[in-house]
């Protein structure tokens, strides 16, 4: 009386998947690619109103840095804070949790080899040329990528910096007598404040580029950053 | 499974977004609920600011007078400038737990050690300038006046209304913090405080009290003008 042999024989086989979902994001990405929004939205919002304190760069009495926002006021809905006070409580309390995310989340890219699927190398020059020239449509077939594709890489390796850059400027006109070594490093006190500002325009950009590429290129990849499961066009994984 | 959690990652993130976006929209300066926990932080800020990030040693850059700012702003509180009936009659009042109260009119605090920089001011609102200031230190008052142990701070009052700032000692005892007298090579001007300021380029300029009466040695940490509206209160740089 065996049963083994049988129960195959008579049992249909199991429908195939209709795709088979591939995990994709850690918690900890997913946790701090949310919580990267709430508090940049913050700070942005809350340096825009900063910036309305005094809306252009350069010492008093010199002539102003070139900048299409001199003098600029911008939306009340794009403000936070109120007043200059309470933009400064905001962006202070705000600027501990950028910190942490993005240090929690670079000890996770790190301690989990995830880098590698990220970080721009020289390696990657040559697929980012072909990538280009697909866009471009000088060439038909998409190349094939692993999890990300050079391009993207570059973008999210440039984005790194930039984040890198907008913490250490901000440091730098924080506290330019303390960190004047800093401050003297991005040129003084106003270019700091210069390139503390165009940094955010920067996210601004990465940000409308990002949203409008995940909708028109790769939907799923929405749903992945939010249940960590990806079922989409590009499941590999380098 | 994966439905329901997508669901609910959707729901918190359109929650959080709409908390983002009404905050925004309101201007808000975190309202009755939040208010209180962002001053918290912001103590915790000066805090950091006053313990970890100042050195009682590390001098502000100095300038050539060549570099000096072609104008440097200035506002006071009051309705109309502050202006004193008679000059001659104006002292500083040194008081609080020293052992050595003093009262001290202009000339003589032109006798006591005085110093002379030039030095890059730095606003809140996020314009900087470049000016010469001179004046008595405010350690070498400290060595006069004697303050008792207890004393941890520094309440300058002014005749700007009610103009005041606090200042805890290591800032006051920063070589490079005095009580001005003269600014780019002439006596104080009535728009810069007149006749004595406090003047450091360690800290934001809305801590530099201008129109000086009296400085306070004390135990408890003094509030300020803007200090008290949520400001915050080290506002070292």
């Amino acid at each position: 009386m065996s049963d083994g042999p049988a129960v195959t024989d008579a049992a249909p086989p199991p429908p195939p998947p209709r795709e088979a979902a591939v995990r994709r994001h850690h918690w900890i990405v997913r946790l701090t690619h949310w919580a990267t929004v709430l508090v940049l939205a913050g700070m942005i919002t809350s340096g825009l109103q900063i910036y309305q304190a005094y809306a252009r760069f350069g010492n008093r009495g010199a002539p102003p840095f070139p900048s299409p926002f001199d003098g600029a006021q911008f939306p009340a809905w794009s403000r936070l804070g109120g007043w200059l006070a309470g933009a400064l409580n905001w962006h202070f309390a705000l600027m501990w949790p950028l910190v942490t995310v993005g240090l929690l989340y670079l000890g996770y890219l790190v301690g989990s080899g995830e880098w590698r699927a990220l970080l721009f190398r020289p390696r990657d020059v040559r697929g980012a040329f072909e990538m280009t020239r697909y866009y471009l449509r000088l060439r038909k077939d998409h190349p094939p990528q692993g999890k990300h594709n050079p391009l993207q890489k570059l973008a999210y390796t440039s984005i790194y910096l930039f984040g890198a850059l907008a913490v250490l400027t901000g440091l730098s006109i924080y506290k330019p007598v303390q960190f004047a070594w800093l401050t003297a490093l991005f040129g003084g006190f106003q270019a700091a404040r210069y390139w503390h500002f165009w940094i955010v325009w920067i996210f601004v950009a990465f940000t409308i580029v990002h949203v409008i590429l995940v909708f028109t290129v790769d939907p799923a990849s929405l749903r992945a950053m939010l249940t960590g499961r990806y079922r989409g066009r590009f499941p590999s994984h380098d | 499974m994966t439905r329901s959690s997508d669901r609910r990652g959707f729901l918190k993130l359109a929650a959080g977004a709409s908390t983002a976006s009404l905050a925004a929209a309101c201007g808000w300066d975190g309202g009755n609920a939040l208010r209180p926990g962002l001053l918290d932080i912001s103590r915790l800020n000066d805090w950091v600011g006053e313990k970890i990030l100042f050195s009682s040693t590390r001098l502000a850059r100095t300038y050539s007078p060549a570099e000096r700012s072609a104008q440097l702003p200035s506002y006071f509180i009051s309705a109309d400038m502050p202006l004193l009936e008679n000059p001659h009659r104006w002292r500083l009042r040194v008081d609080g737990l020293v052992r050595q109260p003093l009262e001290l009119s202009l000339d003589e605090l032109t006798r006591m050690p005085r110093v002379t920089y030039t030095v890059k001011h730095h606003c809140v609102e996020g314009w900087s300038a470049i000016a010469t200031w001179h004046g008595v230190p405010v350690s070498a008052m400290v060595e006069r006046c004697q303050p008792l142990a207890a004393a941890k701070y520094i309440r300058f009052v002014s005749f700007d209304s009610d103009y005041s700032n606090g200042w805890d000692m290591a800032s006051a005892l920063h070589p490079q913090t005095i009580l001005a007298y003269g600014m780019n090579d002439n006596a104080l001007p009535a728009a810069h405080g007149a006749p004595l300021r406090l003047y450091s380029p360690t800290k934001l300029g809305y801590k530099m009290t201008k129109y000086l009466v009296s400085m306070t040695f004390t135990d408890k940490r003094p509030g300020g003008y803007w200090e008290d509206q949520g400001y915050p209160w080290f506002a070292g740089i």
